[in-house]
């Protein structure tokens, strides 16, 4: 692990071991102060932890998006934040229709479930005509075409958005059957994280089976292994590729529903942007083009900023420590990027794919 | 008279004319910051510098269609010119000012600036809009130090600054006193998102507070765009406060407000809110946890008001989304009649408005009777280019009716200029 202590001696090395050591001390020596002072009690511990698990699970779903594009194509979809957005923020209508008319708390689980297939099929067209329209007469172009036609889209999205449905905020009804806690020994569960948790890991049991099981899923899996080989082979590329952003879109409405019943305020056109960055970060703390990395990224980075401004930071006595959750969040990308570039799943790619 | 004698008195006499015509037309602005010369048939164009992209574009929204009223109002002409507007997108930062703000002052015929919306893009515009000599005035910002020219204790103030929003050391100040003398609070929590407007306000409070003899048991602050509030919710319930300042924008205060209630050990604690929650949209989208808040706001009444919403339905639709649209309405009229006021009209039917005319003439606006109330812009720091009345202020408390019924505003609670509740 130490290389310098070897006759290889390098001061980058010894230089990134120090910061190691550093970073290992501050997190023990934050931790210690905090949980000795006893000023958070192990029950809020708790519900931090369950809280980050929630918020985690719906950047897990965007940041599928991110990495099967990636997987697919090797390009970041940097408007795949506003495709969460378009569901989500479309949906919201339905869901006060439903409300309106009582359906939302006589038939909850049918509302809920009618809500993420609207949600999903919107999120899943807006993909799949970003695909057709503004990435597939890119194809083969140099890697930062596309991305700054992504971030171009990204804007497009937004302001299309602003224009159909105004720019005021919007919040989901509260749906009663999610409400109230759930008692687990001493400590109450807020009902809704354990239903935003659940039904994230379904979705994501689900694309696993569809990638790992299906003949699309190893359509798929053929055309991110190498595209020419599987023209060969039969596989219709571009209609693979479509099928990927679609997709990536369903699950990226379907967390936009999930996280409208979580946190139901705040939704406007401008809702998808700082999911979208904390879900590529969770991608990219993963293994970017890594789908099991994808869900543990998202898990990962939602835990760390529930829980890191209070265990670490307040307990080193740094002011404002809450303002800095998004530091521990990209402090987090920096790290894992100078440690373990490939991501905490990630394989080393070859020189073609990275 | 020879030929030659002809050519050389004509060439003397042309030289002679062209002198006297130039030194005329230099005579004719006099004013030491320059004029702007509006041909005939030419339009007289307002700058705007307002919130047109991002999660607060609901502010410049609701200020951009104050100004349209104000401009349709006058069946959009001043002095026989169409009145033009040009709006530029200050968003909500300092940068987002400069930016709005460069673009401005190229144009040299905008002959002043309604805007910003927010006080961090002001203090990125005013040294860009003072040197230009043009003239700002803000509907919506409210941070002392935008009023304030003692440089050396963190004011910004310079010449060219005007609003009609209230100064946050009033709103600050009343705030703090309505929590210890009316709701009899000894223990204060203040959380700011580090904008100038918010971190200023939540300053003027604590100390206000503490002054009172109240005990500032916690002072925090989270990030522009924070869904998950329930790590500050935590440390906060270890202080136990009885009050929580909360001057946040949406949609951070409703995340704060409606997961407050699922903490335990802040189920005693209620909420003081800023003005930048004073918007329908804040108790309907937070829900029931918005019942019981008090929002500090601006307090508008009368026919006038009534009949401005009666416009904005018809020629915008729907209502304001937030509560500065008449702080703007009022803006766009200050300006318009110092420049009414200042005009020099030329030979040729054209006008000749000199900049700093435009600035004296809003700075000795007087009583002037807007629909925020009488407007007398002051001159004196910390409260220079305030030109808002400071009781046009109160204290609401949300209520069921405001949540589900749609009704807006809530019910006054205790009135700034009384000093009581009601």
């Amino acid at each position: 692990m130490f290389k310098w202590r070897t006759e290889d001696f390098s001061w980058v090395d010894f230089t990134i071991d120090v910061l190691r050591v550093l970073i290992v001390l501050a997190v023990i020596i934050g931790s210690w102060n905090t949980l000795s002072s006893g000023r958070i009690s192990f029950a809020q511990w708790v519900n931090l932890f369950i809280a980050g698990l929630s918020q985690g699970s719906i950047y897990a779903l965007i940041a599928l998006g991110y990495t099967l594009v990636y997987g697919i194509l090797l390009m970041i979809n940097f408007a795949h934040g506003e495709v969460f957005m378009a569901g989500a923020f479309s949906t919201v209508f339905l869901a006060e229709a439903l409300n309106r008319t009582g359906f939302l708390n006589t038939q909850p689980m049918l509302s809920i479930i009618l809500m993420i297939l609207f949600a999903g099929l919107i999120s899943m067209t807006v993909a799949i005509l970003l695909e057709r329209i503004a990435y597939r007469p890119l194809r083969g172009s140099p890697r930062l075409v596309p991305l700054i036609t992504a971030i171009g889209a990204s804007f497009f999205l937004q302001y299309t958005f602003r224009g159909l449905y105004g720019s005021g905020f919007k919040a989901y009804p509260q749906v009663k059957v999610l409400q109230g806690t759930v008692p687990i020994g001493a400590i109450n569960i807020p009902t809704v994280q354990i239903f935003v948790f659940v039904s994230a890991l379904f979705l994501m049991l689900g694309l696993h089976w569809l990638v790992e099981r299906t003949r699309v899923g190893k359509a798929m899996r053929a055309v991110s292994e190498n595209k020419e080989v599987a023209r060969l082979m039969g596989i219709d590329i571009d209609w693979v590729i479509m099928f990927t952003f679609g997709v990536g879109g369903f699950l990226a409405g379907s967390a936009g529903v999930i996280n409208g019943l979580f946190r139901p305020q705040g939704v406007n056109f401008f809702m998808g942007f700082i999911p979208g960055i904390k879900a590529f970060t969770a991608a990219v703390l993963g293994g970017i083009g890594n789908i099991p990395g994808a869900m543990l990224g998202g898990l990962f980075l939602g835990v760390i900023e529930a829980i890191g401004p209070n265990l670490v930071l307040a307990g080193l006595g740094i002011p404002g420590a809450n303002q800095l959750k998004d530091v521990i969040a990209f402090t987090m990308l920096v790290l894992v990027l100078i440690f373990r570039p490939q991501g905490i799943l990630g394989e080393r790619l070859s020189e073609q794919k990275a | 008279m020879s030929f030659p004698k002809i050519c050389l008195t004509t060439l003397l006499s042309l030289t002679f004319c062209c002198l006297t015509s130039l030194v005329l037309a230099a005579e004719d602005c006099q004013d030491s910051l320059g004029c702007i010369d509006v041909e005939a048939g030419d339009p007289i164009v307002l700058g705007a510098m307002f919130v047109r992209s991002g999660a607060v574009t609901y502010l410049g929204d609701d200020s951009l269609g104050g100004v349209e009223l104000a401009i349709l109002d006058r069946d959009s002409t001043l002095l026989g010119h169409e009145i033009e507007l040009v709006v530029e997108d200050s968003q909500c930062s300092a940068e987002g000012g400069q930016a709005a703000a460069q673009r401005l002052t190229a144009d040299p015929f905008i002959v002043g600036a309604i805007g910003t919306n927010c006080s961090s893009a002001a203090q990125g515009a005013m040294p860009i809009i003072n040197d230009a000599g043009m003239v700002m005035i803000a509907p919506s910002n409210t941070s002392p130090s935008l009023t304030n020219d003692d440089f050396a204790a963190g004011g910004s103030h310079l010449p060219a600054y005007f609003r009609t929003s209230h100064n946050g050391l009033v709103e600050g100040m009343r705030n703090a006193e309505f929590a210890v003398q009316v709701l009899g609070a000894t223990k204060l929590a203040t959380v700011h998102d580090g904008d100038p407007y918010t971190e200023g306000l939540s300053q003027v409070v604590a100390d206000t507070f503490a002054e009172l003899g109240g005990e500032v048991v916690f002072e925090g602050a989270v990030n522009k765009g924070d869904t998950d509030m329930a790590s500050i919710l935590i440390e906060i319930s270890a202080h136990q406060p009885d009050i929580i300042y909360l001057p946040l924008f949406e949609p951070e205060a409703n995340f704060f407000a409606a997961q407050m209630q699922h903490v335990a050990g802040l189920e005693e604690t209620n909420i003081i809110s800023g003005g930048a929650s004073f918007v329908a949209g804040f108790p309907e989208n937070t829900g029931d946890a918005a019942i019981g808040i008090y929002v500090s706001g601006p307090l508008v009444t009368g026919e006038a008001y009534e009949a401005l919403l009666e416009r904005w339905d018809d020629e915008i639709g729907g209502k304001p989304p937030s509560g500065y649209h008449a702080h703007a309405y009022d803006a766009a009229n200050l300006l318009l009649n110092a420049v009414a006021s200042v005009a020099i009209r030329t030979d040729d039917g054209g006008l000749l408005i000199g900049r700093q005319a435009i600035r004296d003439a809003l700075a000795a606006t007087e009583n002037y009777d807007g629909l925020t109330g009488l407007l007398t812009c002051q001159e004196e720091s910390p409260f220079a280019g305030d030109c808002a009345p400071g009781t046009a202020l109160a204290m609401f408390e949300i209520t069921e009716a405001e949540v589900y019924d749609d009704n807006w505003p809530p019910p006054v609670f205790w009135s700034f200029s009384e000093g009581s509740s009601d």
